[in-house]
């Protein structure tokens, strides 16, 4: 067995505040052998990014390394002067950061990013550097690199621009990389690609990898060793497969519990128990008062003909205006009480659709029907419209973005209700701190601002103001892509209570087939604003018709290492 | 891109005969020139005649489509003050207001930039915080107190006690008044080749802008901490480009793009409020003409004054509307995604 190239030993991180020390990373010891790929998972706030940014010595101040120390090659980094440490960075251990759109500086080209850091590491001449720099491009998979070195970061897809951060990492040859949530931005098909390459470049170049993620997928597919993190600590470390397949710690075991599997429907999410993380949610208390509106016959919503474009290129004379189609003739039904699921990759106009059966986008074409009265389109009706306002609400996909910082959390849930005067104006009071109790956060939260609370307790607050008006009707446009797995199945649990106990109808939109495979009853797949597949859920994902279908399919991580321990199936 | 300059052209026509009209308007208002232009002895026909030489009678729009037809062919008409062509007095007094707005102008947007890094990027350090607080005094004191203050200090002079040679230092080392000797080149004169132009030029350009360095330099500073905290800065770092590289190439691109737009239109600004300027040290340049002009209704002046300014900062625009596109490829027409 080979040296390790990188070895941790006792790490602790200590960040002084007013309060006191905070120690975001204790006691953190592991290694990295050449040419192995080694996963950091763990929750956020776990110490993940922590440990990864003290390893390439990137600790923001006043954080600093207070014990333990981290080794290259058996020689001591943490204790070298600032001026070293920054001649580690780049040529032994490289970076690669999360989110592909925001790492690479929009005003200078790829190239010039390129050339100016293999010249800050080697001595070579511009002439050549530039032809590293293409050379690299090429190695990395991006196609015509001789064209594409002098385009700027926004000519390039989300995709391509992760492959030039790789390129960017791997300019001075470095013995580790320390990967970030390199694939957490992107496709699921982008990222078994990337994933792909990392692999790849691992092999080839006897690199180390810390691959930090929150995905159980991401770190079954490609990793050789595991350490979990919780609350900054390791609590569980070892071979993948092992780890996975029979989790010892308890955290670890409700953690794999928790992943969404792709391969069978649960009855509810296995939610992580570990640490006295569930906060109850009072299904039973909201459908006492809900009102029972029995549903008619005949789909409940239908979406016929839906079409949008927008404006790519504006002129004066129409004739040459160029038009971006965005949704293209999607047409299908929602029957009364059912979850239906839109899936697609970034771009394929989910959410576009989900606006316009929300009625925050016109239609160009087509129109939609809420229980056979058109709300939206061509023969919409202004009374049809209102009627079937007070009827639908959505909850969009960052919690940190779709509640307004300056208002008290009361104003936030009681402001649907209010404009659409479904509650008395004295009762809203009573009525708000009601709803905040039943979703799990007491009453009193309504008096506190967003910023206070985390991001699964935001998403609760969004869906305490959609249920304020008491709704038939869900919109959830990726309602936990922005949350962690434990927070997600909590959520998912909470959707689903609502569709259980409240009789609610729901789309459901998200990218992530294994989520759509657990929360809906059938679904429909987009490509680029086409609806190719619509089909039942079980059906879709064991015999999908549709090769795009075949391909989303066969491109989601396995799970298959991860252990069964402790799913009901329903 | 040539499409994009059209468009922008024609909107900087449409803009300026706003103003022109606007102002135009608004002069109706200041008074009658024929009060001013007359004496106490005067009779009604004087009155007449004069209304009638000066096209004064004629319909309000009449009066304005003259004013345009001639001002295209450079014709501002005749100072009623001064019974001279406006065109030449604001010829012979423009020099002096752009060489005193240029300097102001650089020493804005040097200092301030550079200020305003130095401040971003040693945050926590007791100079930058000095230096942010004393700023507070330059955006907060008006120019005019500005003024005032700096000919107290610096033209009068205070004297300090000091324990050698005469016992004292005085303080009294600019002129407060005027712009000095200044060189006739034919075409334009200058205040800059001589020593006592120079010396004439420093408390002025410090008052006009003293305000506009401390904006800059707030500006820079709060963008500069912004670009520092993005993705792409860590990148950097991470990637091992030394601190300056990243603080001076990376960042600092970055932090001037939106900083480009608040500095032209401070440019603008930097003419406007030198009437005060001027007025405040009696130098010879178009806003003091103006404020002069303004006491004796001389609607001519004005007029051209108000439409000069107003070029001018359409013009600055214009440049900065197609800075912004030198410097950010994103906004190029042509560079669409692929």
């Amino acid at each position: 067995m080979t040296d390790p190239v990188l070895k941790i030993t006792g790490l602790t991180v200590e960040i002084p505040t007013r309060r006191g020390v905070v120690r975001p990373v204790r006691d953190v010891s592991w290694d990295i052998r050449p040419g192995e790929i080694v996963g950091v998972v763990g929750e956020s706030g776990a110490g993940k990014s922590m440990t990864g940014n003290a390893v390439i010595g990137l600790l923001d101040r006043p954080a600093h390394i207070s014990a333990g120390e981290i080794d290259l090659d058996g020689r001591r980094i943490d204790d070298l002067p600032e001026r070293e440490k920054a001649r580690i960075r780049g040529r032994r251990i490289a970076m690669i950061f999360q989110d592909p759109l925001t790492s690479l500086n929009p005003l200078f080209t790829v190239g010039q990013q390129l050339v100016e850091t293999i010249r800050a590491h080697l001595d070579v001449s511009a002439g050549e550097a530039r032809e590293r720099a293409v050379a690299l491009l090429d190695r990395v998979g991006i196609p015509d690199p001789g064209t594409r070195v002098d385009q700027y970061p926004h000519q390039f897809s989300g995709g391509m621009r992760q492959r030039v951060v790789i390129a960017l990492a791997l300019c001075a040859e470095p013995e580790v990389v320390v990967a970030d949530e390199p694939t957490t931005a992107l496709d699921v098909s982008i990222q078994a690609q990337i994933l792909d390459l990392i692999r790849e470049l691992a092999r080839e170049r006897g690199m180390g990898v810390m691959l930090v993620t929150h995905d159980m997928g991401v770190i079954a597919e490609t990793t050789d060793r595991v350490n979990v993190m919780y609350d900054g600590e390791i609590v569980e470390s070892g071979p993948t497969a092992r780890v996975l397949g029979a989790p010892e710690h308890p955290y670890t075991q409700s953690l794999v519990a928790a992943v969404p599997r792709p391969d069978r429907k649960l009855r509810r999410f296995p939610q992580v128990s570990y640490g006295g993380r569930e906060t109850a949610f009072r299904i039973e208390d909201l459908a006492r008062d809900w009102p029972a509106r029995p549903a008619g016959d005949g789909p409940f919503l239908e979406a016929r003909g839906l079409t949008k474009r927008f404006l790519e290129k504006g002129s004066l004379i129409p004739s040459r205006r160029r038009w971006f189609t965005a949704v293209d003739d999607a047409s299908f039904a929602i029957r009364p009480g059912e979850v239906f699921g839109l899936v697609g990759e970034s771009g394929s106009g989910k959410s576009t659709i989900a606006r316009m059966i929300a009625g925050l986008y016109p239609l160009d074409e087509g129109e939609v029907r809420f229980e056979g009265e058109v709300v939206a389109g061509a023969g919409a009706t202004e009374a049809a419209r209102d009627a079937y306002r007070s009827q639908v609400q959505m909850i969009f996909q960052d919690p940190f973005s779709s509640l307004n910082p300056r208002h008290r959390v009361d104003r936030i849930v009681a402001e649907p209700a209010l404009h659409l005067g479904v509650i008395p104006k004295a009762n809203v009071t009573a009525r708000v701190g009601e709803l905040l109790d039943r979703v799990g956060l007491g009453a009193e939260a309504g008096l506190k601002y967003p910023h206070e609370f985390s991001g699964g307790q935001r998403q609760r607050i969004s869906i305490a103001r959609a249920l304020a008006t008491q709704p038939r009707f869900l919109i959830c446009d990726e309602p936990t892509s922005a949350l962690d797995v434990s927070i997600q199945a909590q959520i998912l649990n909470i959707l689903k209570d609502l569709q259980e106990h409240l009789g609610l109808t729901m789309l459901f939109i998200s990218h992530d087939l294994p989520v759509v495979r657990q929360m809906c009853d059938r679904v429909g797949v987009l490509k680029d604003g086409r609806l190719v597949e619509v089909a039942e859920t079980a059906r879709l994902f064991e015999a999908p018709e549709h090769p795009y279908t075949r391909e989303l399919i066969s491109l989601m991580p396995k799970t298959d290492l991860l252990s069964n321990a402790g799913l009901a199936a329903e | 891109m040539l499409s994009y300059i059209l468009r922008r052209i024609l909107q900087s026509v449409i803009v300026l005969l706003v103003v022109g009209l606007v102002a135009f308007s608004m002069f109706r208002f200041v008074g009658d020139p024929i009060e001013q232009l007359l004496g106490q002895e005067r009779t009604q026909a004087d009155v007449d005649r004069l209304r009638e030489a000066l096209g004064l009678n004629e319909p309000f729009v009449v009066q304005y489509l003259g004013f345009l037809g001639r001002a295209i062919q450079g014709d501002f008409g005749i100072s009623y003050r001064q019974a001279r062509p406006v065109a030449e007095i604001l010829l012979e007094r423009a020099p002096a207001t752009l060489e005193l707005a240029l300097v102001s102008g650089i020493i804005a947007v040097v200092l301030g930039i550079a200020l305003g890094v130095f401040t971003a990027i040693r945050r926590e350090g007791f100079a930058a915080n000095a230096i942010m607080t004393v700023s507070l005094i330059g955006v907060s004191l008006p120019t005019f107190l500005i003024g005032v203050l700096l000919i107290w200090f610096f033209g009068i002079g205070i004297e300090i006690p000091v324990p050698w040679g005469d016992g004292t230092i005085s303080t009294k080392l600019f002129p407060t008044f005027g712009r000095g000797e200044v060189v006739d080149l034919g075409w334009w004169t200058t205040g800059l080749l001589t020593e006592s132009g120079r010396a004439s030029l420093v408390l002025p350009a410090i008052t006009l802008g003293l305000y506009q360095m401390t904006l800059i330099m707030r500006l820079v500073r709060s963008e500069m901490l912004e670009v520092l905290r993005q993705d792409y800065i860590r990148f950097a770092r991470a990637r091992g480009l030394k601190a300056r590289v990243v603080n001076f190439r990376h960042a600092l691109k970055n932090t001037l793009v939106p900083v480009i737009t608040i500095i032209g239109l401070q440019l603008g600004a930097i003419i406007a409020f030198a009437i005060i300027t001027e007025t405040v040290f009696q130098w010879p340049g178009v806003g003091l003409l103006f404020i002069n002009a303004v006491q004796f209704v001389d609607i001519p002046v004005m007029a051209a004054y108000l439409m000069l300014v107003s070029v001018m900062f359409v013009v600055i625009n214009l440049i900065v509307d197609l800075l912004y596109v030198t410097v950010d490829p994103r906004l190029r027409i042509d560079g669409g995604t692929a």
